[in-house]
């Protein structure tokens, strides 16, 4: 073994730690907003609450990606990859609702 | 030399060979694209969650007057509803919100070890990569007891469609609504459950292999990045899972 070379440690990057704790805050704060919904928006607004959650989540996911995964700093050929293909989520979320509506039609 | 340098900022050269066009390396290319395969079957089983909770009646009352019925789809909030040592206290979602704040600060001490990594910095990465291991070893325990109340069911039960009280639920029947409600349950948070124990193992991997210098000796931090990609996927998974199982 000739394990004599010294291992430079550099010191910590003082704004990427800021800016992972930012968004750490943001995460919460989204979780909590969605927990005040979830209890002062009645069920009776169904839509209302389904479309809250849902842009609440897109936002999170945002997030999580791009800072987190540090997809929004690569390249743009690997973001689009990535991200183009789930087009097809959209895709299988639309024909499957309506689906489901053709079933619940069926059979009530 | 100098030329080599001005060629490779032209587009149709980039992707001629020779370089890396994305920048990334082979692995944490790979991870992606394995990832973005995941990301594709849990959209296919959260949509099949809503695909079947659609193609069922919603229960259209005041939620003080939910009962358990196999006629409509169950509210989530009235079936997870309960805390561990508080038992029959009424505390909606408070136990699955706590089991997310967990999730989301293990992803953020992940974050953490990668930067250490990209430091050099061991003690860095093994103080956060134990934390990461802590957070994902809690919310699996947490999520353990949320299976076995699930299973165990309420202390009243509720009356099946041919007339019986059912406690608890399995993969055919169960008291809280419709049969598909537990057996998407049981499939949709085990899979990602499965998931959190994969990533808890090769989070130890990485562990293991920078505590005993294995990584050091390789000269970089990649792979505490690679698996941290994974760990972060499966936070992220857990943020739809909270919002489509748990929130509509």
């Amino acid at each position: 073994m000739q394990q004599n070379t010294p291992i430079d440690v550099k010191p910590i990057d003082k704004d990427k730690v800021k800016m992972f704790l930012r968004v750490t805050l943001y995460l919460f704060v989204i979780t909590v907003f969605e927990f005040a919904i979830a209890f002062t928006v009645p069920h009776e607004y169904k839509w209302v609450r389904i479309f809250i959650f849902v842009a609440l989540t897109i936002v999170k996911a945002y997030y999580i990606m791009s800072e987190f995964m540090h997809l929004g700093h690569e390249k743009g050929a690997l973001k689009m990859s990535i991200l183009f293909p789930l087009l097809f989520v959209a895709f299988l979320l639309f024909i499957l609702l309506f689906q489901a509506d053709a079933i619940f039609q069926a059979v009530y | 030399m100098s030329s080599t340098a001005i060629e490779i900022e032209e587009k149709k050269d980039l992707w001629g060979g020779g370089v890396s066009p994305m920048n990334v390396s082979y692995g944490k290319l790979m991870m992606w694209f394995f990832l973005l395969s995941d990301a594709f079957t849990f959209s296919a089983l959260l949509i099949t969650y809503g695909l079947i909770r659609f193609s069922h009646p919603a229960f259209d009352g005041a939620i003080d007057d939910f009962v358990f019925s196999q006629e409509y789809w169950p509210v989530p909030e009235v079936v997870f509803e309960a805390v561990p040592f508080l038992h029959g206290v009424h505390l909606p979602l408070i136990f699955v919100g706590l089991m997310t704040f967990v999730l989301i600060l293990s992803s953020v001490t992940m974050v953490l070890a990668v930067e250490a990594g990209e430091r050099m910095d061991r003690k860095g990465v093994e103080k956060w990569m134990l934390w990461t291991l802590l957070g994902g070893i809690a919310f699996l325990s947490c999520q353990a007891w949320e299976w076995s109340h699930f299973i165990t069911g309420t202390d009243m039960g509720s009356k099946l469609l041919d007339g019986r009280i059912f406690h608890g639920a399995n993969l055919t029947m169960n008291e809280y609504g419709p049969p598909n409600f537990a057996a998407l349950f049981f499939f949709i948070t085990g899979f990602h459950g499965f998931h959190v124990f994969s990533g808890v193992m090769l989070n130890f991997m990485v562990f293991f292999q920078t505590v005993t210098g294995k990584l050091e000796r390789t000269g970089h931090y990649e792979m505490i990045e690679k698996v941290g990609l994974y760990w972060h996927f499966v936070d992220l998974v857990w943020v739809f899972v909270f919002t489509f199982f748990y929130l509509v």
